[in-house]
């Protein structure tokens, strides 16, 4: 059974288990989120033992040199000494710019960051409450065009980082953020694929980077995207899409309506995946962003591939709501 | 591992080819999609393709005891000799589809056989 050292303390890590499990379960705090090698929130950094590799699954290169690793995927074969990031490697302050509701239960949150941090339009950082408590939001502003982080957050019912947004923090106060992560983004190589962005509620915030990344490179393939939710009052950022595609001819935008018949002309009926697929037919040489709700990314995770999306050209937000 | 045969297959751009196509034929079999149908597609996928590696006869470091104890977690859930079957046929389905000889799925799928005993915990 290997040992671990931290901050001078040595724990014992039974066999399968992490080190994340081992530490927390000894009482030791350290920053955790969805424990599934995804937000990288629990990266630690290893100054001693061996590193299995799934545990800087993710990592950018340059951390895993440094001996960073996840400690939730970190499964020790060896004696390890451990110890969390500094302060500062990881984490960023910023100050919170503005606070602006985009529907009822949805608020867009503008950051501004002094040193301009590196990000794709559609990754995502952490948002932490505290010293160890944090959420991983995906970024909907894009790095060229817009000048703040803009993150859209949703008041989960018992969320503890997200009522907190929604109740405490207001425009001039600072908070951590972590540095960007996650695959979920736009690349120029083929400028000329047909694009389906399919998202719910709160997952549009990736999405709507994303299109106007796409846009702003340059891209010609049609680019279709299909923001749904149970009622009307669900949707946000109508009109700032209806301009979009009215600016661009190769972008378009439906609003679709799930949960009650549709009396406006403008919003389309059904869910937002049904009328996706029903519209765009075989997706075989498609490339296909998928965020939001859950169970509706891995139906359509499975539908677009077997309609015929490469998995390659398939990406999706990887979030799962986290228990609060 | 059997280099002449992952070779003459067209080695590892032929795992590619055949990766998605097979992944796509087991999730939509109803005989088996349960076993294959992971929250995770993406890891899904990369075991769908180490899986393919080991079938064309492809550089692998599987052990007898790392296919028993892999498909542990299955053979609980009821994995049998038909399921077995019925991943090889679509296996063989897939090399159809992209013009692979029949003495060749012949020797793909003499490859899985043997390793028929440790997946099922035989």
């Amino acid at each position: 059974m290997p040992n671990l050292s931290f901050n001078g303390n040595t724990y014992h890590c039974a066999e399968d288990q992490s080190v994340l499990d081992a530490l927390t379960g000894h009482g030791v705090s350290i920053p955790s989120s969805c424990r599934n090698g995804i937000c990288q929130t629990c990266m630690m950094q290893a100054v001693s033992g061996e590193l299995p590799a799934a545990s800087q699954n993710g990592l950018k290169e340059t951390l895993k040199i440094q001996n960073y690793f996840l400690a939730c995927s970190c499964h020790p074969q060896t004696d390890m000494d451990v110890r969390l990031p500094e302060v500062g490697t990881v984490r960023k302050q910023v100050v919170v710019q503005s606070i602006k509701p985009l529907n009822h239960e949805i608020i867009s949150v503008g950051l501004y960051c002094e040193d301009p941090i590196d990000y794709r339009a559609g990754q995502f950082i952490n948002l932490f409450k505290d010293a160890t408590l944090g959420r991983s939001y995906s970024l909907a502003s894009v790095p060229t065009h817009d000048k703040h982080l803009t993150l859209h957050i949703r008041k989960v019912p018992d969320g503890r980082v997200s009522n907190w947004v929604h109740q405490d923090i207001k425009a001039g106060d600072i908070v951590e953020i972590s540095a960007a992560a996650g695959n979920c983004f736009y690349v120029p190589d083929k400028k000329d694929q047909p694009i389906l962005l399919i998202g719910t509620g709160s997952g549009l915030a990736p999405l709507y980077g994303i299109a106007r990344d796409a846009l702003e490179q340059g891209h010609t393939g049609p680019i279709s995207l299909y923001h749904g939710s149970r009622d009307a009052r669900g949707l946000y950022l109508v009109n700032e899409l209806r301009a979009l595609a009215d600016r661009h001819d190769n972008f378009s935008y439906t609003p679709c309506i799930s949960g009650e018949p549709v009396t406006d002309t403008g919003y389309a009926q059904g869910r937002a995946l049904d009328l996706a697929l029903a519209d765009t037919g075989k997706l075989t040489g498609w490339r296909v962003f998928i965020c939001g709700n859950p169970d509706m990314v891995k139906t359509a995770r499975k539908k677009a591939f077997l309609t015929g999306a490469a998995m390659q050209d398939i990406y999706a937000d990887a979030f799962t709501l986290s228990v609060a | 591992m059997n280099d002449a045969l992952f070779n003459k297959l067209g080695g590892e751009g032929a795992v590619d080819a055949a990766v998605d196509i097979f992944y796509r034929k087991v999730l939509s079999d109803d005989r088996i999609s349960d076993f294959f149908d992971d929250v995770d597609m993406e890891r899904q996928a990369a075991k769908q393709k180490a899986f393919l590696t080991m079938a064309f006869g492809g550089p692998n470091q599987y052990s007898g005891l790392d296919m028993r104890r892999g498909h542990a977690h299955l053979v609980k859930k009821g994995l049998n000799d038909a399921h077995f079957d019925a991943v090889v046929e679509n296996l063989a389905a897939t090399l159809q589809e992209l013009n692979v000889s029949q003495q060749y799925i012949a020797e793909v799928a003499a490859l899985c056989e043997t390793t028929r005993n440790d997946v099922l915990g035989k």
